[in-house]
């Protein structure tokens, strides 16, 4: 399965790199590459076979993550989003027959997942809600002030956090899947950024009414965080800028060797610095690797999945793979040079470095350090080099 | 001996939870309603303070602080494995 989904990553690389640019200047959704993700069916690729799925786990996704990434960051993270809110419906929907229907027809269909966590008056706090579901009967009513819907104009499923009822406090969350054709989005802000310009994550108002009690995922939000979001979120971001950061030492490789092609029988100065990404990029590597690893060996333990430890890695693994990414790309550029400071070059590197500057960002990893630096307030530690 | 009131003695210093405490069933799930990250660590430390245990890496987990039931017997095992 790995070779064939490695050739079919591929394909809708090649036609995300081709509109890279493009997407990028006009600050557009990369339409070409996501129906190329559709024709390739890899929208549903984490869906479980029995509903029409190819049942992949988070590794192979991360590995089509990695790809995208070398073309088009935009796309790779419009992809990403996608997987990570299946993963958690693959996740906590199985014992829900509604959300079984939902990912067969995700698979069937191709259907396009965004997620709205993100709301005004709480910020980036995805553990908390202002908005409530309010229930009437079968049927429930949402409106939420979205600031951030990442390419929710294009999606064709959103799955949106809120307080289970109005009375619930703001931690009390549940999480529900919105089909288009049950809500409407009037955009609040725009996405006029430094990179990432293709994820369009602009912001809405969103309004549901009437929409069956049904959509809404059995398990409390609180648990779909913690035992699949945090991991998946992090792991394919991870994966994404790691493509990008793989991409940025390829340019700079193929400059050194031209470099020593034009002048044999010496070392050109910058192979020097090019042995000093490589470095970096091998460690970053490995940082996401491990990461993903642990992941699969806990996946199946909902008590390591909710440990302290698991998050204390997972956390360590976005911050350190974030800042990796961008020292590494700056270091290419560097490699580079002036070929990648312009624009119209085969080696150009503005766009990937602009787009991986958003990696600290993305939940900035300030808040994701005060997270860890309270966990480790009562973590014991102790760990061995082949486990834990 | 760990009794359930201490437990809620706790718990009633956790800001999100003070004013929830004496209507928790025994078998509530505290994150549920409303006990997140930050305060199941805090309530951790109080729970080591106070009963002089340390919490080892594999009883760090949601599960193990989800409810006042499941900490009473947590707390109760690791004080009774202190004495042996």
């Amino acid at each position: 399965m790995t070779q064939d989904l490695v050739r079919r990553a591929k394909r809708v690389a090649a036609v995300a790199a081709q509109h890279a640019d493009t997407v990028d200047r006009e600050g557009r959704f990369p339409a070409e590459a996501v129906a190329a993700l559709k024709a390739e069916r890899l929208l549903g690729l984490q869906v479980p076979t029995q509903y029409g799925g190819e049942g992949a786990g988070l590794a192979l996704i991360a590995e089509v993550c990695c790809t995208l990434g070398q073309a088009c960051s935009a796309s790779a993270m419009v992809f990403a989003m996608h997987h990570i809110k299946l993963a958690s419906l693959v996740t906590h929907g199985l014992t829900s027959d509604w959300h079984c229907g939902l990912m067969a027809k995700v698979a069937n269909e191709q259907l396009l997942i965004a997620s709205s966590t993100t709301e005004a008056g709480i910020g980036g706090d995805l553990r908390n809600s202002l908005c409530a579901v309010e229930a009437d009967g079968d049927l429930f009513n949402l409106g939420k002030d979205a600031s951030v819907i990442s390419y929710g104009a294009e999606a064709d499923v959103i799955l949106v956090t809120a307080r289970r009822n109005p009375e619930a406090p703001t931690s009390d969350q549940v999480l529900v899947a919105l089909m288009r054709d049950q809500m409407s989005l009037n955009r609040t802000s725009t996405w006029d950024t430094l990179g990432m310009r293709g994820t369009c994550s602009e912001g809405f108002r969103l309004e549901a009414r009437g929409v069956p009690t049904v959509q809404i995922l059995p398990k409390p939000f609180a648990e779909i965080a913690a035992q699949s979001m945090l991991a998946s979120s992090h792991l394919l971001w991870s994966s994404v800028w790691f493509g990008i950061a793989t991409y940025a030492v390829d340019r700079a490789r193929s400059y050194v060797q031209g470099e020593a092609r034009r002048r044999p029988g010496t070392v050109p100065p910058s192979a020097l610095r090019l042995a000093e990404a490589a470095n970096a990029l091998q460690a970053m590597k490995a940082t996401v690797l491990s990461g993903l690893r642990k992941f699969e060996g806990a996946q199946h333990e909902p008590d390591e999945l909710s440990s302290i430890g698991f998050a204390v890695s997972l956390n360590n693994v976005k911050t350190t793979s974030s800042t990796m990414a961008v020292d590494i790309v700056q270091r290419a550029l560097g490699i580079v040079g002036i070929s990648g400071y312009r624009n119209d070059t085969p080696f150009s590197l503005g766009r990937p470095l602009r787009d991986v500057m958003s990696a600290p960002l993305m939940i900035a990893n300030d808040r994701i350090l005060s997270n860890t630096a309270n966990l480790l307030l009562v973590q014991k530690g102790g760990g061995q080099l082949l486990s834990a | 001996m760990v009794s359930d009131e201490v437990v809620r003695d706790i718990l009633r210093q956790n800001e999100a939870m003070s004013n929830l405490v004496d209507t928790l069933g025994e078998d509530d799930d505290l994150f549920e309603k409303g006990l997140d990250s930050f305060g199941s660590v805090q309530l951790m430390l109080a729970l080591e303070e106070r009963f002089n245990v340390e919490f080892p890496d594999s009883l760090l987990n949601r599960r193990s602080f989800s409810t006042i039931r499941i900490i009473r017997e947590t707390v109760t095992s690791l004080t009774l494995g202190e004495a042996a």
